[in-house]
């Protein structure tokens, strides 16, 4: 095969992978937009307090540490254990699901019925304070993630490849691994929306908020469901994005590269998610390959707008999203 | 820091009260934001020496060090605001650790008078005193670090480049693009082939560079980020088995921060300097004695004998040793801006007055004039030793291309000159 | 009591159709603008203008542009960044190609460049509505960055790809450059916000706000009764873009001096604006000042507080203002979701009856 086809193949694969790392951030957002209309502008710094908030339990630092030896004088620095990895994840999800029971009751309970945005804006108030709060509690400087995912290049592919081609194909171990979390988190999802009660209550309620109401489903609690879920989703989003620059301010900016694919794929969609994260990063990928070089590099910020625009002017609703039927 | 915030804040009532002749250095710090992690460690360096100095030697040439810090986020529209706040209290110098905010306070400091001293960053022109009377960017410009590297690989390629492929990664924004011109001189003068690959901010996705690299093979990569594109660039160069050895960061891709992410696998990777590194420093006995000892340790205090932390410190050296000079040229310990711009304009720093301080050998030796803001030019090459955790300084320090640099300087400064109908200093 | 509509009367057409038909409204809006004009320039100094009320002046034209598109048209905007951008750029590119001309010409010349600029992607919103018409103007946004940090054209090929505001004058005093007085600078812009918030007034109360309204609240009953799409949109988009464009040349010109365009009019510009117009309150221009005037002005009082008077660390104040902001962002949608300016409308209410409910 032609070197230029074998190596537009090789980006396509990582385009691929990339467009699953974008999907799993893209999911946050769909989750609690399907749930309870809300366009959660908190979700990519969700990733980075959920990240730190792991990092920190990890290293056993101790929460305001910095407050704490500035108002009492005292000279705290960590508890000097470390956690194991799993146990973190799991106090961690606690710290998750504790948010989201006080995103709901303080802020969201006083907010029902308002319109989508209002509560995009009140998203935006979390969005500050959940910044200052992760930067006050565990402190701004970088922090190396290590919960044992492998990465670097796959060896396997990569002689396959060679043997097959004359060419080994670069392929991330941490893409690979977070392909199958993705997969799986997604087909957790399906089968909790599905075959629990939870779910089913989850379903109805992102159908028809007062018909749900009016047959005993109690909002309160499906929202903090979803707010929870989502929280999950964001450390996973975190933990991935994490591994690779370590757990740092600029993780909160991965939500711009969900913003494309969300608008791609479909607020309402999982599917849509995913899908239009594959090709987000697909489409990206080769034309930074194809016509990046012609026009001096650095386009892939602005194409996958452009792509998702494109689609979107033959599909106004997005990809998987619901038909828009408007009537006056 | 065991001084807790009721007593900070009596503290700030009672300096309220009538103001001494104090020198005043504002810190345009940032301790939030996206470049957090590499602010904190400058700030504290910066902030420790002049702790130190004031416990010490109760200030420079008996006036206490009145230093006021001013977070910037890294945001222009910050810093502006702590240039205006602090400008009035009778600021020395600004040392703004920005680029954007830098380009920002040139035309501002210049009209102001007041020196503005960029180490080793900002706008690598303002090094001919010519054009910018009031801005100093010694000991090194980026144009230094971009020719220091191309020498380095000069000297382990047997003098020879001709036919090499160099693959430059940069931040896609003015710091990022200020090699370029150098190096594609460079390139045409050495006969090697240059590999531009911008990354946008903030850089989190760098796939298709780093596939692009792993492509085409450069023999070495030179990398100008700043961020979260540090960290990403050298996990990714890890991740395609780049090796490490042949992939060179400008400074400010060279700092603990950078390379821990990545592990093991960021071992041999290397970076430019123009100053020393650890804490094997006479200095850091005065700073444990008098600063850390105490509790008055700014920050965390966690960060002592960092890359970044020895910036700080060295960026306060120069400023303390600068109105220094201009205490000793004036013959009054109460200096003005217009005096601290002639101490930095006449400040020479050499072996001796370096080891006086108890920094023996901790940077380049240089001597400012007039014309020449941009000293001697001089930068080292540092690698990481990941299982010690630790930098190694590689080189000696090597001199830049002056020829070179000196034409590049001239025309790119006197292009801003006429444009801003400048008069020539130094005439 | 304190707030009174009853007894002003009105005998012509002329007197019911003013701008503040109320007695006390207009005489609080031509006291605010006598001490704008005629007192703040003598007490003003470079640190209330360079921290303070130039952001805030400045801020305020762009969120009312943004407000006629997203307040009064309902189309939501996440390029507010880039069209600021523009506006710098063909201040910068117009300063320089022609430095004899008059610097508040060269002004409002990029507002009507923005416009155009503006119009051009304004044009997916015929097909996409809502929140995924954000992606035709972030696509904006993410492009027209791109494509002013890559063609050296814009930036007269210097070596960083800065641009920097040569010095002008106005009537022979300095309004762009470094050594300019702050009054004159603060008149300056001031000038332009008036005039731009007369404008946004009238535009918005009369024929051309009324199709946009009619288009916010429901596209396609507006067609049906006779508004064309196509140019209530379009107009809208050029509105916006002219103000915003104008916001963005003074942003570059008289307020920073240099930027550079990723760090100047990224996306988070973008957002900031966006914030405001929801903040202050949408379709309303009071809320526009008021929404500039929250997230610019906060943060410096809540640093001036914090770091000046209770003499924190700089970096714990920091993350403390950003919890703050939050928190009163949240504070007040719980207590009046419709933004600043509907608080201010409440409030107007309680000082009618004020201090005699009942």
């Amino acid at each position: 095969m032609p070197d230029q086809l074998l190596f537009a193949i090789e980006v396509t694969l990582n385009g691929l992978m990339a467009g699953v790392l974008y999907a799993l951030v893209a999911l946050g957002f769909v989750l609690i937009f399907k749930a309870s209309g809300i366009f959660n502008y908190a979700q990519g710094v969700m990733a980075l307090f959920a990240a730190l908030t792991l990092v920190g339990i990890m290293d056993g630092q101790v929460p305001f540490e910095h407050l704490i030896n500035a108002v009492f004088g005292t000279d705290i620095h960590g508890f000097g254990w470390e956690v194991p990895a799993l146990l973190a994840i799991l106090l961690t999800m606690v710290v998750m699901i504790a948010f989201a029971w006080a995103v709901n009751w303080i802020v969201l309970r006083h907010l029902v019925g308002q319109e989508p945005i209002i509560l995009f804006m009140a998203t935006i108030g979390l969005a500050y304070f959940l910044e200052g709060l992760g930067d006050m509690m565990w402190g701004a400087d970088i922090k190396t993630l290590d919960v044992g995912l492998p990465q670097g290049i796959n060896t396997t592919i990569d002689e396959a490849t060679f043997n097959m081609f004359g060419y080994g194909f670069f392929i991330d171990n941490l893409d690979i691994t977070a392909t199958i979390i993705a997969a799986v988190l997604v087909a957790v999802l399906v089968a909790f929306s599905q075959y629990t009660k939870q779910g089913r209550a989850l379903r109805a309620v992102a159908d028809d908020h007062q018909a749900a109401l009016s047959v005993g489903i109690s909002l309160n609690f499906i929202w903090v469901l979803t707010w929870s879920i989502a929280g999950f989703v964001a450390l996973v989003a975190g933990i991935m994005w994490g591994a690779k620059s370590g757990v740092q301010f600029s993780l909160s900016l991965i939500a711009l590269k969900a913003l494309p694919v969300l608008m791609l794929g479909g607020f309402t969609s999982i599917p849509g998610a995913i899908v239009g994260g594959l090709i987000i990063g697909v489409g990206e990928k080769l034309f930074e390959f194809l016509v990046g070089p012609l026009v001096g590099g650095a386009t892939e910020n602005w194409f996958a707008y452009v792509l998702a625009l494109i689609f979107l002017v033959f599909r106004p609703q997005g990809l998987f999203g619901e038909r828009i039927i408007e009537r006056v | 820091m065991k001084k807790t915030l009721t007593t900070l804040a009596l503290g700030a009532t009672l300096a309220a009260g009538p103001a001494l002749a104090e020198l005043t250095f504002p810190s345009l710090s940032y301790r939030t934001g996206p470049y957090a992690a590499n602010g904190i460690p400058f700030a504290d360096g910066y902030a420790d020496y002049f702790a130190m100095l004031n416990e010490r030697d109760g200030g420079i040439g008996g006036e206490r060090i009145n230093m006021i810090e001013c977070e910037t986020g890294y945001n222009t529209e910050k810093g502006v605001e702590c240039y205006e706040a602090t400008k009035g209290e009778g600021a020395l110098v600004y040392q703004p650790l920005s680029t954007g905010i830098t380009y920002q306070l040139i035309p501002r400091v210049s009209a102001d008078g007041i020196p503005m001293h960029t180490l080793g960053y900002g706008r690598t022109s303002a090094s001919n005193g010519e054009v910018f009377p009031w801005v100093f960017n010694y000991p090194a410009t980026y144009w230094d670090g971009a020719s220091v590297a191309i020498k380095y690989l000069l000297d382990e390629n047997g003098g020879d480049l001709s036919g090499k492929k160099i693959a430059l990664v940069y931040h896609n924004s003015a710091y990022g693009k200020e090699p370029i011109r150098t190096l594609t001189e460079l390139s045409e003068e050495h006969g090697f082939e240059l590999l531009e690959l911008p990354v946008d901010h903030p850089g989190q996705e760098q796939k298709s560079q780093w596939l692009q690299i792993r492509r085409e093979r450069p023999d070495n990569v030179i990398m100008w980020g700043w961020g979260v594109m540090n960290q990403v660039a050298i996990q990714e160069a890890v991740n395609i088995r780049y090796p490490m050895d042949q992939f060179i960061g400008i400074w400010w891709s060279g700092s603990e921060n950078d390379v821990r992410p990545a592990g093991e696998g960021a071992d041999g990777y290397k970076a430019l300097n123009f100053h020393a590194v650890g804490s094997d420093f006479e200095l850091y006995d005065d700073l444990e004695e008098y600063v850390w000892s105490k509790g008055n340790a700014a920050g965390a205090g966690d960060q002592h004998g960092t890359v970044l932390y020895n910036r700080g410190l060295y960026a306060a050296m120069i400023a303390a040793e600068g109105a220094r000079k201009a205490q000793e040229i004036h013959g009054t310990s109460a200096i003005t801006p217009a005096m601290m711009r002639d101490g930095l304009e006449q400040l020479e720093m050499t072996e001796e007055s370096m080891a006086e301080l108890g920094l023996a050998g901790f940077g380049p030796t240089f001597s400012a004039s007039c014309e020449n803001h941009g000293g001697s030019g001089r930068a080292a090459i540092n690698q990481w030793n990941a299982s010690e955790g630790k930098w190694e300084v590689l080189t000696d320090y090597i001199q830049s291309d002056q020829e070179l640099i000196a034409r590049l300087v001239q025309e790119d400064s006197m292009a801003y000159a006429e444009e801003n109908n400048i008069e020539l200093a130094c005439q | 009591m304190l707030y009174r509509e009853a007894g002003d009367f009105k005998t012509t057409y002329r007197e019911d159709g003013q701008t503040f038909p109320i007695r006390l409204d207009r005489t609080a809006y031509f006291a605010i603008l006598a001490v704008a004009a005629l007192f703040v320039p003598f007490v003003i100094n470079d640190y209330w203008l360079n921290a303070v009320l130039l952001p805030f002046l400045i801020y305020a034209i762009a969120a009312m542009g943004l407000n006629i598109l997203t307040g009064y048209c309902g189309q939501v905007s996440l390029g507010t960044g880039a069209f600021m951008a523009v506006g710098a750029y063909a201040c910068y590119k117009l300063m320089t190609a022609f430095p004899d001309i008059n610097i508040a010409i060269h002004i409002v010349l990029s507002g009507f460049i923005t416009a155009g600029v503006g119009m051009l992607f304004g044009l997916p919103s015929l097909r996409i509505k809502g929140f995924y018409l954000a992606v035709a103007t972030l696509a904006a946004q993410f492009f027209l960055v791109w494509l002013f940090n890559r063609v050296p054209w814009f930036y007269n090929y210097s070596a960083s790809g800065q641009i920097n505001a040569p010095e002008r004058t106005l009537a022979g005093f300095r309004i762009t450059g470094p050594e300019t007085q702050a009054w004159a600078v603060y008149l300056f812009c001031l000038v332009f916000v008036v005039a731009s918030a007369w404008i946004c007034r009238n535009l918005t109360r009369g024929a051309m706000g009324r199709k946009w309204m009619a288009i916010r609240d429901m596209d396609i009953a507006a067609e049906i009764i006779g508004v064309n799409p196509l140019r209530a949109k379009l107009s809208a988009f050029g509105v916006s873009s002219f103000f915003v464009g104008i916001s963005g040349a003074l942003f570059f010109s008289v307020y920073l001096g240099a930027v550079e365009v990723g760090e100047a009019f990224g996306i988070n510009k973008s957002f900031l604006v966006l914030f405001m117009v929801i903040i202050g309150g949408l379709g309303s221009i009071l809320g526009s000042f008021l929404g500039a005037a929250f997230m610019v002005l906060l943060p410096v009082l809540l640093k001036n507080v914090l770091v000046g008077g209770l003499g924190w660390p700089t970096d714990l104040a920091a993350h403390l203002e950003y919890m703050i902001v939050g928190g009163l962002i949240i504070f007040f949608l719980i207590v009046e979701p419709h933004g600043l300016a509907q608080l201010w409308r409440i409030t107007k209410e309680k000082l009618r009856l004020w201090p005699f409910p009942h």
